[in-house]
């Protein structure tokens, strides 16, 4: 078998929340299609690292990476590389389902209406793929112009995840994305990480280290901001390399 | 010596008492004031009232239809002004401005939500009615937006404030650019705050005298021109409640049931909006 490309190279990365370092060089490849999960306790900066590959620390004064996140040769982190392009390239989804005040459709649409003009047939047309991709079609495809706020949250989290690929993003990020869900919401969700494996990279955080056997390829554990150890999943599981990562998962700290 | 239970108890009671009474008194006099503008009000109100001109002094009929006029036009025209103002004011706080800068604006903000009408008034007064020789229907709108500015900034920065942030980062990480998630995003988000704010403010101004005093003054004719005196109800109502002619004074108890009654629609209508908007 042939070894997956690598769509993310990660090269000493350490960020900072003013003087309190967060992350401390961190070195990975995320490999493309794949699915790479990140685990490890909380505040052990699986979010920040993440929050790197679209530069969603930009927002907020005091907040600094240092090293290089470079996808496809291009370090993100670059300034000159235009942030509101780059996140159109890698789209995110969040722990809480963030659907926007608007219809169902609209919400969808919102990325592709950002991109410029476009003709209503294609747009429909997109809506649908998207939601159909996110499996949620069949249940809203008879109330696309309702408000997206009134879905359950599990719905509401794949419609977030619907209007995160209408814009065919390269990679999507997941950043703990069924913590507010229940455990058959949290199947769906898991389900279509799968559908969506190949077609996108797909880089999840996760607290649940169940799910993230279940649903990567790949695993990085990490704690007090260094990454331990990157594997493939299984292996990481079932024969990890490191003391901490064994300890971790067998549940012994964390 | 009492025991220490029966104190408490004692004690208890008599603030209870206290308190029961002061929330009495105050709505007792609440509801005389609005009973007794509406029982006084609503003999005035009648289909002159609101179509003709008032009459000379010591003669019956007439109405205060071009104060009425007047007072709608000054109240919109402030809230033109004042509308896009204070929504941009309130926006800059909450998700512009940070340091020295914004918390200067914020500290000028909270001194004018407080700023004595009259002042505002004088302020307007000397910067528009008396370079130009007279009073003017713009010089009071001037001064009614100038104190509807300030409610509508901090209404807005504070319901902005109640967006989640998760919705902020959402939209910016599908590249939406800043002005985009504001208008299209925040604002619908926030909307039912945001005319809650809008119309305490206008409510607020819609019965201000004081400002008007010393810019828009009054007129008993129509107004066919904001760049003149211009006839408005508060005014109207201060001058005729304090006027020898019984016609005048019932005029006034008109003028007072209507904006009373304004008032109040506007303050329930946002309560409502508030509440169904959190629902």
């Amino acid at each position: 078998m042939n070894k997956p490309a690598v769509k993310i190279a990660v090269r000493g990365l350490s960020f900072y929340y003013g003087d309190h370092r967060a992350l401390e060089d961190n070195t990975l490849d995320i490999l493309a299609g794949q699915v790479t999960a990140f685990i490890g306790p909380s505040g052990c900066g699986k979010s920040t690292h993440l929050r790197c590959y679209n530069r969603m620390f930009d927002l907020y004064p005091g907040h600094r990476a240092e090293g290089e996140v470079l996808m496809d040769g291009v370090n993100l982190l670059d300034p000159a590389v235009p942030a509101l392009t780059l996140r159109q390239r890698v789209g995110m989804i969040f722990q809480k389902p963030t659907p926007f005040p608007m219809s169902i459709a609209d919400n969808v649409a919102y990325g592709l209406r950002l991109q410029g003009r476009i003709s209503r047939t294609e747009l429909a047309d997109r809506i649908e793929a998207a939601l159909r991709a996110a499996a949620l079609w069949d249940e809203v495809a008879d109330k696309l112009t309702e408000p997206g706020t009134a879905l359950s949250g599990g719905q509401q989290q794949r419609l977030c995840i619907a209007r995160a690929i209408a814009v065919e993003p390269e990679v999507l990020l997941m950043d703990e994305p069924c913590s507010a869900l229940d455990p058959i919401a949290t199947a769906k969700i898991e389900e279509l990480i799968d559908q969506l494996r190949g077609r996108y990279t797909v880089v999840i955080v996760t607290h649940n280290m169940q799910q993230a056997s279940r649903v990567s390829d790949q695993t990085a554990f990490m704690y007090l901001g260094r990454l331990i150890e990157v594997g493939p999943t299984d292996q990481l599981f079932q024969n990890p390399r490191r003391k901490e990562t064994d300890e971790y998962i067998t549940g012994r700290f964390g | 010596m009492i025991d220490p239970l029966t104190r408490r108890r004692l004690t208890n009671r008599a603030v209870m008492v206290l308190a029961s009474g002061a929330a009495a008194l105050g709505l007792t006099m609440l509801l005389w004031i609005l009973t007794d503008v509406a029982r006084q009000g609503a003999m005035a109100l009648n289909w002159d009232f609101f179509t003709k001109l008032p009459p000379p002094p010591g003669m019956a009929g007439g109405g205060l239809a071009n104060a009425l006029v007047g007072t709608l036009a000054m109240t919109l025209l402030a809230a033109a002004i004042a509308i896009p103002m204070g929504l941009a004011c309130g926006t800059y706080l909450a998700e512009v401005g940070r340091g020295r800068l914004a918390g200067a604006v914020r500290l000028v903000n909270n001194c004018l939500v407080s700023a004595p009408s009259i002042v505002v008034g004088v302020f307007v007064y000397l910067l528009l009615v008396k370079p130009f020789g007279h009073f003017s229907g713009y010089a009071g709108a001037v001064s009614l937006a100038i104190l509807m500015v300030p409610v509508i900034t901090r209404t807005t920065e504070e319901m902005l404030g109640l967006v989640p942030t998760a919705l902020r980062e959402a939209a910016l990480a599908i590249g939406s650019p800043q002005w985009r998630l504001t208008v299209e995003i925040l604002f619908r988000a926030a909307r039912s705050g945001l005319i809650t704010g809008i119309l305490l403010a206008t409510a607020r101004v819609a019965g201000e005298t004081a400002p008007l005093l010393f810019t828009a003054l009054n007129s008993p004719y129509w107004t066919r021109s904001l760049a003149k005196p211009t006839a408005n109800l508060t005014v109207t109502l201060f001058n005729y409640a304090m006027s020898p002619y019984d016609d005048w004074r019932s005029l006034a108890w008109g003028a007072a049931l209507l904006i009373t009654g304004a008032v109040l629609a506007a303050s329930i209508t946002a309560r409502l909006l508030l509440r169904d908007g959190r629902g």
